[in-house]
């Protein structure tokens, strides 16, 4: 069994904190993904786990021992690096075997277990070859299976994705999926990509300025963002919000003194005059017809749609809504004119209210 | 009619007038002269053809081949003590966080000096009377006043001592460089992977160094098979030839004995010496970069 566990982990470089303090208890065979933006820790929270780097405070355990003061090869964990870090003077035969060499493993059973991972990753033809012989896919394959023939308690992947194309991300991101279901140890995950945080994670950690923002599942932070950092930056294309201040008729009026209903969800938590932003996803915006429920709680708005983005099974629509840009979807698509004027129907039940100075969500608990 | 030279020939023509004049001809010279029993004292004795007598006598003179026993394992004990001293000295460089550019020009200073400068300096330090060595030997309660310069064996360590004071920042240098130039990622992924500092070092840094050292070999190489300048001032090859060395020889041959045609046949021999380091050593680089993935 290996749970990770972080109590109030800190990182200082000098004067300059990097992470204050974080709080976090992964469990045995979780795939956990550390995501946010640029500089917000992720690298530096992962490194303490790995022990390159040093914890300023705090503790992390592994597997119920604290491994503050361990170096690395005390605690079996593999790290896939960013740019792959493979060991330019070895075969790929001789990167996977590495670990195992240097742990002083029998020739045989290094060459079983090398063999084994190669046989995962489709590395059969490649192993004589030195990395400057690869392309960035097949490296990258060679770090994971560097990573896998060691049977490690924790895999740590630090954005290992983020150098290959989009076609090769994509592939690269079941593959990886893949092995957590077949080998289903711990996974710390780390990216700055919502998306791959999305399709990878059983639990997404969200990170800003060194704070984890909000912990939970891809669907509750989709659904149930705390704030609008989180509603802006999980989910593709980010939460419309628009800004607006509560009126006494339990509306919210918006900059060009247009009203929308406060949702269902938020009616209790929110006091006439306090100055709110209104979210709502793309999602959950079409127009009449196409998409959104007819019964439920709705509201109608008039939108004239300057742009659209053809997908396929549905349409993108870009408008203009009290002065902000918004966007909606439109399902079962049909030919859109620019300049068009549509009824469009928001789903009340799933939009939000942020306050606007917390920016924290309001829910009538 | 007149015929015209092509014109990539006429652009040549300068350079191929001057590397004629420059190195061509000393170069056939000397080996003309290597088959004549050509004195500088007598000019004349330039026209007399003796076929391979010059080499004949070299091969079967024990005097050359104790030279040139000695100025191999000179060269071997030299580069590799230089070798390690220079990737501690970088190793140690590397870690130092504070004053680290100052310690790399502090580094160079002994490669800023002219041979002959240092060939002097330590022929006072290492003089058996008036010689710093010996007066702190003396201080400490040693009463032996020790004939560094003047016993073969001492004589030799004096030298080489001087030269790898000399010359261990080349060496330093470049690893330096080298060590610089590493990417830290296989560094991280070998500890991951479970390695000791040591085994980190052994199987990550080293095998990366390894160009650099090379280099470092193949320019020292040339530079040792030159270095004529602190073994006269320090010995002059002496006492009684202990230190003698193939440029010291074919000196004392060339100017003091005046053999110039003998001489430049020992040069002909040497030059052999100095192209068999340089190869072996060109050869490993050449292996270590394509190891690196760096391309033949
Ligand atoms: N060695 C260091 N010295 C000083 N500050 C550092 C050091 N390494 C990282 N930092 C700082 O710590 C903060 C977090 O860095 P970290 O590398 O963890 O970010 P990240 O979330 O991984 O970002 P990215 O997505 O760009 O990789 C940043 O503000 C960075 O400038
Ligand atoms: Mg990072």
């Amino acid at each position: 069994m290996t749970e990770v566990t972080l109590s109030n982990v800190i990182k200082r470089y000098g004067v300059h904190q990097a992470v204050h303090g974080i709080d976090l208890d992964i469990e045995d065979g979780e795939f956990v993904v550390l995501v946010g933006p640029s500089g917000c820790g992720k690298s530096t929270t992962l490194r303490m786990i790995a022990g390159l780097e040093d914890i300023s405070g705090g503790e992390v355990s592994i597997g119920g021992r604290v491994v503050n003061d361990l170096p690395p090869r005390e605690r079996n964990i593999s790290m896939v690096f960013q740019n792959y870090a493979l060991y330019p003077h070895m075969s790929v035969r001789e990167n996977l075997g590495f670990s195992l060499h240097i742990a002083k493993r029998p020739a045989a059973e290094i060459k079983k277990a090398v063999d084994e991972a190669a046989a995962i990753l489709g590395l059969q033809e490649l192993m004589d070859r030195k990395p400057a012989a690869l392309s960035g896919g097949q490296r990258q394959r060679v770090a994971m299976g560097r990573a896998i023939v060691r049977h490690p308690d924790v895999f740590l992947f630090d954005e290992p994705l983020s150098n290959l194309d989009a076609k090769l991300r994509t592939q690269m991101r079941v593959e990886i999926k893949k092995l957590h279901q077949k080998v289903g140890n711990t996974i710390i995950y780390v990216t700055h990509d919502q998306v791959e945080a999305m399709t990878l994670a059983d639990r997404i950690v969200l990170m800003r300025d060194g704070h984890i923002i909000q912990v939970g599942t891809p669907l509750e932070l989709f659904n149930t963002p705390v704030n609008t950092f989180v509603a802006t930056f999980i989910g593709s294309p980010p939460m419309n919000l628009l800004d607006g201040v509560v009126t006494e008729n339990g509306n919210v009026r918006l900059g060009d003194g247009q009203e929308l209903p406060v949702p269902t969800a938020a009616r209790a938590g929110v006091h006439v005059g306090q100055q709110v932003r209104y979210g709502f996803r793309a999602d959950n915006l079409s127009p009449v017809g196409h998409g959104v429920a007819e019964d439920g709680d709705i509201a109608e708005i008039d939108l004239r749609i300057d742009l659209s983005e053809p997908l396929g099974t549905e349409t993108l629509l870009f408008a203009v809504l009290a002065g902000t840009e918004i966007q909606g979807k439109m399902l079962n698509p049909r030919p859109v004119t620019p300049g068009e004027r549509m009824t469009c129907r928001l789903a009340l039940e799933k939009a939000h209210i942020f306050d606007a100075e917390t920016t924290n969500v309001i829910r009538s608990s | 009619m007149r015929r015209r030279l092509p014109e990539w020939f006429v652009l040549l023509l300068p350079a191929f007038v001057v590397v004629a004049a420059v190195v061509l001809i000393p170069l056939l010279f000397s080996l003309y002269s290597s088959f004549t029993p050509y004195k500088l004292t007598r000019p004349s004795t330039l026209w007399t053809w003796i076929g391979e007598r010059n080499y004949e006598r070299i091969l079967t003179d024990w005097k050359f081949w104790a030279a040139f026993g000695r100025t191999v394992l000179f060269l071997t004990i030299a580069l590799n003590l230089e070798l390690l001293f220079g990737l501690g000295i970088a190793l140690m460089v590397n870690k130092v966080t504070r004053g680290q550019r100052t310690l790399r020009t502090v580094l160079m200073f002994p490669m800023m000096f002219s041979p002959i400068l240092v060939g002097f300096q330590f022929k006072f330090i290492f003089n058996d009377n008036v010689g710093l060595v010996n007066n702190v030997l003396q201080s400490l309660g040693s009463d032996a006043a020790l004939p560094w310069l003047v016993d073969g064996n001492l004589a030799m360590f004096s030298i080489l001592f001087a030269e790898i004071w000399m010359s261990t920042s080349v060496f330093a240098i470049l690893i330096l460089a080298g060590l610089f130039a590493m990417p830290r990622d296989p560094l991280e992924a070998a500890k991951v992977d479970g390695c000791t500092p040591w085994q980190s070092f052994r199987h990550i840094t080293l095998p990366f160094l390894m160009p650099f050292i090379y280099i470092a070999m193949t320019i020292r190489s040339l530079d040792v098979a030159r270095a004529y300048d602190i073994v006269q001032i320090m010995t002059g090859g002496g006492p009684a030839r202990r230190t003698e060395l193939l440029w010291t020889l074919m000196s004392r041959t060339g100017y003091v004995d005046a053999k110039m045609g003998l001489a430049n046949a020992m040069g002909y021999v040497s030059i052999l010496l100095s192209i068999a380091f340089t190869i072996f050593f060109f050869r490993k680089l050449s292996a270590a970069r394509a190891e690196l993935g760096m391309g033949g």
